[in-house]
């Protein structure tokens, strides 16, 4: 199985006529997805690779089912294309764009909150259940090369690596039951915990790999959660951005990779997650024998 | 970006926050007329972008004109962490019978703005929450209009502060949260807050900040507090390589090649993505590596773009070697960048085989970017080699050409 999105999730990509977009709806074309409308205002009537453009979600959502909207829209316009999203009943959002104000990402997550429903992102590369779906961009053109379906849940703050990381698991022969690129904005719509409880319903997932960064609390959140609901599944996490710890207020990376107090660190965010008991790779390349050891009932 | 106090204070005085009487100086004679003006005892300020500045000699106290215009002349050339100040804040300096703390913040994990208030201010918050955590208050409110006042009630009664008091606090901690959702702040905190010997409220302290996202919706405020586009505000002021990798950047819409931060090491860092630049970092180091620059390429920037990047790195006195490392990319065009790198390394009048330590971007079009580098002898490697071990023979590389001997990680 998977979480979020399989075989039968059908989606529409709001923003379709952009450069990127295209591109993007040629690659879920090509993989296999249920890519079943876009959006762009003025521009309806239209078609991207044979995908009906229109100019309102309600137009889509009212003649079939939609389960999902990937927004790549600009900045400035992603909170009204996603309150439109959601009031016509989509209830898997996926924000690719970046650069939104906090304050708006949190006037989405409130108003998704409201509506029962959940966002992926912002800032993020989307999502893959490989051999299943993708939604966004996630893995390119040649997403083949690094998705495999398998049992390893992964997690990322970072799209690229999500894909690094994914690559690194595939060449040793360790599959993906679902690969989300969380987003790397300093509120996003899904942590790291907050997608736990899907994994964990999951029967096909046997492993989680993270990849994290500092700034943030969403670390010590997962932490948290891993200790607290003694979860069955393996966690192993990787840390970037060691080299920030000396550097407090300096920006580097994704918007929510700034150090803003004592507890988001690389060096602090280690230790919470090792007290809880996930393992820490060194090294990207590393990744796969931990969570072979792991798998092997043997500890972190 | 953070606000300078005095900044900080008029964007609260727009949003109805009670401040102090004064202006700022950017001379001692200056000090000494606003001094003269208020009246009375005075307190001068340095304007630094820093904290801990009574400890650091850049706050004083003057009860006349030159006595304010000699403080004036040692703050303005104290340098706080490395900063020369802004100017200095002269104020008129008040009777303070009890000291509160006010602030906003967005919590990411309820992902909601949240208010805290605290009836021990003066000092840090996160040590008052440690030490007395019964003193720290706290209520999540909605971003949605109209905005609940009655929460900023709540949370200021529920440390037991009721009467004109209670009312007066409820009205500034409303002003101070709403000002936070209004001019797009991702910190607001007044701290002091101060309560006079005559009952009174004001803000004494103020610490605001808001975030790069923002800045095009609050051009008008920003403009209004002369704040230009090039202040970035950070830990430090951006440097000249780094203000021309912002121009490089900004010189094409087309995908990222900038975010540069200057380091004093020797290897040129071309790299990305976001989170793949901390990693190749990281790694660099790791090996012993001395990094000359931190940046970030990511999305699909033009060849030119990819070109001056380079030259850039290039033009840093010192530089050796340059190493091209990114994860696997999705949609940036490895044949792109590759194109680039070595366009911009034969226009700085190298050869790319010699001045390209090593380029490890695997993804789209590589073969097409593989080829180009085997055309200019350049060394490469595949997706089967670690973004670590790219590094680490790029730091090897910089070592040998030094004539430094090999170390073993």
């Amino acid at each position: 199985m998977s979480i979020l999105i399989d075989e039968r999730t059908t989606f529409i990509i709001q923003g379709i006529t952009g450069r990127e977009a295209v591109s993007m709806t040629r690659e879920c074309l090509d993989y296999g997805s249920k890519l079943v409308g876009g959006v762009t205002p003025g521009r309806g009537g239209r078609g991207v690779h044979g995908v009906p453009v229109y100019d309102t979600v309600k137009e889509i959502t009212s003649q079939q089912r939609v389960d999902g909207s990937v927004l790549t829209v600009p900045p400035a316009f992603v909170r009204d294309a996603a309150f439109e999203a959601i009031e016509n009943g989509i209830k898997l959002l996926v924000i690719v764009t970046e650069r939104i104000p906090r304050g708006e990402v949190a006037q989405v997550c409130e108003h998704a909150r409201m509506h029962g429903a959940r966002l992926i992102g912002p800032n993020c590369l989307g999502l893959i259940s490989p051999g299943k779906s993708k939604m966004g961009g996630i893995g390119g053109a040649a997403v083949k090369r690094a998705y495999t379906p398998g049992h390893i849940g992964v997690m990322s703050r970072s799209g690229g690596m999500t894909t690094e990381i994914s690559n690194t698991l595939t060449a040793a022969g360790f599959g993906q039951s679902t690969a989300v690129s969380i987003g790397g904005d300093a509120i996003i719509g899904s942590t790291y915990a907050e997608l736990m409880p899907l994994f964990e319903a999951d029967p096909e997932t046997e492993a989680i790999v993270i990849y994290s960064e500092p700034g943030g609390p969403m670390e010590a959140q997962l932490a948290e959660y891993v200790r607290a609901t003694k979860s069955r599944l393996p966690v192993v996490a990787f840390m970037a951005g060691k080299f920030m710890d000396a550097m407090p207020g300096m920006r580097f990376g994704h918007a929510g990779t700034i150090v803003e107090g004592r507890a988001d660190t690389a060096a602090e965010k280690i230790a919470r997650m090792q007290d809880a008991g996930i393992s820490v790779a060194e090294a990207i390349q590393d990744i796969p024998e931990i969570v072979r050891s792991r798998l092997n009932g043997k500890g972190a | 970006m953070r606000f300078y106090e005095f900044e900080a204070k008029t964007l609260l005085g727009m949003s109805g926050v009670p401040v102090s009487k004064g202006g700022t100086a950017l001379t001692a004679d200056d000090a000494a007329r606003i001094a003269g003006e208020v009246g009375g005892d005075v307190v001068l300020k340095s304007q630094v972008l820093s904290g801990g500045r009574m400890k650091a000699g850049g706050i004083k106290f003057a009860s006349a004109a030159e006595e304010a215009r000699t403080a004036a002349e040692q703050i303005l050339a104290l340098e706080i962490g490395g900063q020369r100040p802004r100017c200095v804040l002269v104020e008129s300096k008040q009777p303070v019978k009890k000291e509160y703390y006010a602030g906003v913040i967005y919590d990411a994990l309820a992902k909601l703005p949240v208010a805290i208030f605290s009836d021990l201010g003066g000092i840090d918050i996160e040590q008052v929450a440690e030490t007395h955590p019964g003193h720290v208050a706290r209520v999540h409110f909605s971003t949605f209009s109209p905005f609940p006042e009655f929460k900023m009630k709540e949370l200021v009664a529920s440390l037991g502060i009721s009467g004109g008091e209670l009312n007066a606090l409820t009205r500034i901690m409303s002003q101070l949260a709403q000002a936070f959702l209004r001019y797009g702040l991702t910190l607001a905190e007044i701290n002091p807050l101060a309560q006079l010997d005559d009952g009174s409220i004001i803000a004494l302290d103020s610490h605001l900040d808001m975030e790069e996202e923002a800045r095009d919706g609050q051009a008008a405020l920003l403009a209004r507090l002369g704040i230009g586009r090039e202040e970035t505000r950070l830990a430090r002021p951006p440097t000249p390589f780094e203000i021309r990798g912002a121009e490089v950047d900004a010189s094409d819409h087309r995908g990222v090649a900038g975010r540069v931060v200057e380091f004093d090491g020797t290897l040129g860092c071309v790299i990305g993505a976001g989170g793949g630049s901390l990693t190749i970092f990281d790694a660099i180091r790791k090996f012993g590596g001395d990094p000359a620059n931190y940046c970030e390429i990511g999305g699909n920037p033009s060849v030119k773009k990819a070109a001056e990047l380079t030259k850039l790195i290039l033009s840093k006195p010192g530089v050796g070697k340059i190493c091209v490392i990114m994860n696997v990319v999705s949609n940036t065009r490895v044949d792109i960048v590759a194109r680039g790198v070595v366009k911009g390394v034969i226009e700085a009048g190298y050869d790319p085989a010699e001045k390209i330590a090593i380029f490890r971007i695997p993804g789209s079009w590589e073969d097409e970017g593989f080829k180009i580098l085997e055309k200019y002898g350049v060394e490469y490697c595949d997706r089967s080699v670690p973004m670590s071990e790219a590094a680490r023979r790029a730091v090897e590389k910089m070592r040998k050409a030094k004539g430094e001997p090999e170390v073993v990680a």
